[in-house]
């Protein structure tokens, strides 16, 4: 798919979603008088699975991205141990686990982040439209295009104004666009940061809340058509309407690309995922204990170690 | 029932991003076909020597990069090498005259090395005599002397400034800071003229040594002073609370807990006050003069000193003068690395505690 | 009996008190004495000032602005050696001292922000640490060997090339020159200066770059910028303040050096602009120069001089503290 065609594809998303979110609001209305009547505390596991899956979509970018083996070490100090996933195109797949366990690691080795630590060093394959990003010769900045990252800190740039810090990634892959305000309308829309934002295109990123900041963040990353998105708690820094506006584009662009999110927030991972991997680390290197769909992994656990944590006995 | 584990063997740890020895072949073979190209540009064309080799070398490792880049994955990643080498080149620029200097230094300088350097003085003897005779005990000396009392006004003053800064913090403490660094860019000329303003022309009408320590100290105290706030600044909060807490004044907390806490740090302000002034020749120029036999009273006649016997030497002209200029200029190279290791070991092993 | 009723209050917000300490007699000298000596810093220059204003005093007042516009700096004695005339203007040093100076910075700055961006980022572990550390030391080394190696090897060198720069750019004013001597010139001192101003420079911008926000730098690697975009993007917008401080830090020194310059720089009373050109001086060099012959005439005009140079190297340190200040540390 060439870079005009994901263009147009994402801006012909961008007006399904707000589509989309009108629909939801009415029906939000009709579902609150039934609810009125008989609340019930939701548990993880209803959550789970009151989560739609969306069907498949021809708009979608790439074939998904895959982890085989993936060990991790920093010096001597292994921290991975051959975790293999496999990232269906479309899937939205939440990491959890406990602190420390080397989820962050994980993901960062996913777009050859982590080798920016001088003692990191690693073993296994990533491959990303079958083909191992990892192999020598690749262009590794083409990777990071491809596969694009979202922080947990908000990191926009200073020096850029708001429209400008859309446009960033185009401008340091040289990338050539034709109609950069539809694109910069666009992936704003897609953040559901637009209205927000659309009379103060000029103004510099810094104006912004945290949440604002973080969904500028996201737009930053759609703008050169990712085909996995990589999210690193991207909302444990921000307010709960922050955080349920940034779910819900998840929810939206998980029509076009892959999204791996890690998260510390259960039910986060309840809302919006459709897979997720339960990670864990028990003083040695990290391992996956176990991986499924998300209303299986909440609901029905196969690992007691599983259960003990989303049960929340520890953790 | 047992269960039996399988133990998988764990894979060996590696760096796939780290350039493969055909990529580093590769990035090599850039700077040999750079060095061909300049060589054979040179040898073709009428320019000669060794700079238009380099320069030219510089250009075609720029371009080749470049072009490598460029026809391999695209204009960015083209321009990404040319930019990298340009830099690498920059950096060699920086450290060219360095070498030379150091190369210059030691070679011409060994030569006027004998065993009398230290022991002997100027006074029987003249600039242009064999190398052998005399020597630059009298400047060394002279040195010291100037450069200790100078130490002698400027610790007092700097340590005080700094901890003025960083204890006290009163409200005179941006400006203060600000006239540190102002200072600390006052020329050395210009330190050396108002001593003679101030306090040779009114009061004492004579130039010695005391004249120039005092113009040295001048030089010294910003130096001083930002690296005590520093080291100060390094000092956490809670030696002073804890200091405070026990019932300590202000003053003694500094003073027994503070201050010893910081002592290497200090040391290594001092070294550098020292390394800093102990070439400094303009003032010295203007004050003290210099004189050829060995006087240790700063407060009667000419003192000799490093810079001064350095700058004698090498106005004379001759073939003997000009290498004693370089042995002492060897001398003072020697002191100052010296000097600047001990800062570094001292600030290092601080760091380590 | 009637019922005053008092409206309900909320809780009272209670007044906050002045915290106040009356220090031990101890403390207070200590608090003085340290006071005296953090504001040493402002007497001294202070007496800087007041001293060389009040010897040069008699010259200035004199010779009014014309001390900064007239290049002829003469005393005209009789035979008994008494001063009938004297005539002292700095126009010629001034520029002098401009002219080396700005050629020093433009040589030297683009050297050290490339050394600096190679050094934190390219440069890893062993080299990075052997590059600072010879970079520190060559800030450390006096300048006197700047001065005597700038006449012994670099000047034959500089000779050469200026005679090439005029064959072939000489059409452009500046690279012109009057008469064909190339020797101590303001480019050769000028080169000496930009050598000894090159580490500080180096280390400033090495400092500031060094700080640039890591999440910063990783936002424009995982957009899939090449190394070379990140640091467009991202360094040198966030070192923009401090490289500048830095380089005018290095222009400060460049002014006001003495010893560098007074061997590779011929002094010649007459304001030239041509770089190539053996003739200029500056005001320090003149300072030096003068002093060892000076009557106590001279020596009232050269401390007027110095007044001068004093003020102006003040002016740009202060010039480049306050930019370092203002956008240095915190980038944007």
């Amino acid at each position: 798919m060439s870079f005009s065609d994901s263009v147009s594809a994402s801006m012909k998303s961008g007006r399904d979603f707000q589509n989309r979110q009108e629909k939801l609001e009415k029906d939000a209305t009709m579902n609150e008088s039934d609810q009125a009547k008989s609340p019930k505390p939701s548990s993880l596991a209803s959550v789970a699975k009151s989560h739609v899956s969306r069907g498949n979509s021809a708009r979608r970018l790439g074939t998904g991205l895959e982890a085989k083996g993936i060990h991790a070490w920093f010096g001597s100090n292994h921290v991975l141990a051959d975790i293999s996933l496999d990232f269906a195109s479309g899937s939205v797949t939440a990491l959890i686990g406990p602190s420390g366990c080397g989820k962050s690691t994980f993901i960062r080795t996913l777009n050859r982040m982590h080798e920016f630590i001088p003692t990191a060093a690693m073993a296994g394959e990533v491959l990303l439209d079958g083909k191992d990003i990892y192999a020598p010769g690749t262009d590794v900045t083409k990777i990071r295009l491809k596969v694009g990252m979202v922080f947990q800190k908000p990191n926009p740039f200073p020096s850029m104004t708001i429209g400008e810090n859309v446009l960033s990634g185009l401008r340091l892959a040289q990338l050539k666009v034709e109609n950069k305000d539809d694109l910069v309308e666009e992936c704003l829309t897609r953040a559901g940061l637009w209205s927000e934002v659309k009379d103060r295109l000029g103004e510099y990123g810094g104006a912004l809340s945290g949440g604002q900041q973080q969904r500028l963040c996201i737009a930053r990353s759609l703008a050169v058509s990712p085909h996995v998105l990589l999210m690193d708690e991207p909302c444990s820094a921000l307010d709960p309407g922050s955080t349920l506006k940034i779910e819900d584009t998840i929810a939206e662009l998980s029509e076009t690309m892959t999204i791996i999110i890690v998260t510390h927030n259960m039910q986060q991972a309840a809302r919006v995922s459709d897979y997720t991997a339960f990670f864990l680390s028990d003083g040695g290197p990290g391992e996956m204990v176990e991986y499924g769909k998300t209303s299986e992994i909440f609901s029905n656990p196969r690992d007691t170690r599983t259960e003990n944590y989303v049960t929340g006995r520890f953790g | 029932m047992s269960e039996t584990k399988v133990s998988r063997s764990v894979p060996k740890p590696s760096k796939p991003w780290q350039p493969s020895a055909a990529e580093r072949a590769q990035s090599l073979s850039v700077g040999v076909l750079a060095a061909l190209a300049s060589v054979g540009l040179v040898a073709l064309t009428p320019m000669k020597g060794f700079l238009p080799t380099v320069i030219f070398f510089g250009i075609f490792a720029v371009l080749i990069g470049f072009a490598k880049g460029t026809f391999t994955r695209g204009s960015t990643t083209g321009k990404n090498n040319a930019i990298g080498i340009l830099l690498g080149l920059g950096t060699c620029v920086a450290l060219i005259p360095i070498a030379s200097i150091l190369e210059t230094t030691i070679s011409r300088g060994y030569k006027g090395l004998h065993r009398g350097l230290f022991t002997k003085d100027m006074s029987m003897n003249t600039a242009i005599d064999p190398i052998t005779e005399g020597g630059l005990l009298h400047a060394l000396l002279g040195s010291l002397i100037m450069v200790s009392i100078a130490l002698v006004i400027a610790m007092p003053l700097g340590i005080l400034t700094a901890i003025y800064l960083t204890e006290i913090k009163g409200r005179f403490s941006r400006p203060v800071r600000f006239l540190v660094q102002a200072m600390s860019g006052v020329p050395s000329i210009v330190a050396g003229l108002f001593i003679m303003s101030a306090i040779i022309y009114p009061i004492t009408k004579s130039f010695n040594g005391l004249m120039g320590a005092l113009a040295l100290s001048i030089l010294m105290i910003p130096t001083i002073a930002r690296t005590a706030e520093e080291v100060l600044l390094l000092i956490p909060n809670d030696l002073r609370e804890a200091g405070v807490a026990l019932g300590g004044t202000q003053w003694r907390t500094v003073a027994m807990v503070v201050v010893p806490a910081a002592r290497s740090g200090l040391i290594t302000a001092m070294i550098l006050g020292i390394a800093r002034v102990i070439g400094e020749t303009a003032p010295i120029l203007l004050v003290t003069g210099g004189g050829d036999a060995i006087n240790v009273n700063p407060v009667e006649g000419p003192m000799g000193s490093l810079p001064f016997y350095i700058w004698k030497s090498f106005f004379f002209g001759t073939e003997e003068a000009t290498t004693r200029g370089w042995a002492g200029l060897l001398v003072l190279l020697v002191f100052v690395l010296i000097l600047f290791t001990l800062a570094r070991t001292l600030s290092r092993r601080k760091v380590r505690r | 009996m009637a019922i005053t009723e008092k409206p309900a209050e909320g809780p009272a917000i209670p007044t906050r008190r002045v915290i106040t300490t009356e220090p031990r007699l101890s403390d207070k000298v200590f608090r003085g004495i340290v006071t005296a000596g953090g504001l040493s810093s402002l007497i001294i220059l202070g007496l800087i000032a007041i001293f060389l204003a009040y010897q040069g005093y008699e010259i200035l007042v004199k010779e009014g602005t014309s001390f900064f516009t007239s290049s002829t700096w003469e005393v005209i004695t009789d035979d008994v050696g008494e001063v009938q005339s004297y005539d002292f203007g700095l126009a010629a040093m001034l520029v002098g001292t401009v002219l080396c100076a700005l050629i020093a910075v433009i040589v030297a700055v683009p050297v050290a922000v490339a050394s600096a961006l190679f050094m934190t980022f390219y440069a890893q572990g062993k080299i990075k640490a052997f590059l600072i550390a010879v970079i520190d030391l060559m800030a450390a080394f006096p300048s006197i060997l700047f001065g005597f190696w700038g006449f012994f090897i670099l000047m034959p060198k500089v000779e050469y090339w200026s005679l090439l720069i005029n064959k072939y750019l000489g059409w452009i004013p500046i690279f012109s020159v009057d008469a064909k001597i190339f020797t101590r010139s303001p480019f050769l001192a000028g080169l000496v200066l930009a050598v000894m101003i090159i580490p500080i420079t180096t280390a400033v911008a090495r400092e500031v770059f060094d700080q640039t926000p890591l999440d910063r730098i990783q936002a424009a690697y995982a957009l899939g910028a090449t190394k070379w975009a990140m640091i467009r993007a991202v360094a040198l917008p966030y070192g923009r303040g401090g490289v500048v401080g830095g380089a005018m830090l290095g222009l400060g020194r460049a002014m006001g050096e003495t010893v560098a310059v007074y061997t590779v720089l011929n002094i010649v009373y007459q304001i030239n602009w041509q770089v190539l050109f053996g003739a200029g001086g500056n005001v320090a060099s003149l300072i030096l120069l003068k002093f060892g012959e000076a009557k106590p005439l001279e020596i009232k005009g050269l401390m007027a001089a110095g007044l001068a140079l004093f003020l102006l190297t003040l002016l740009v340190n202060l010039l480049a503290d306050f930019i370092v200040a203002r956008t240095g540390k915190k980038g944007r």
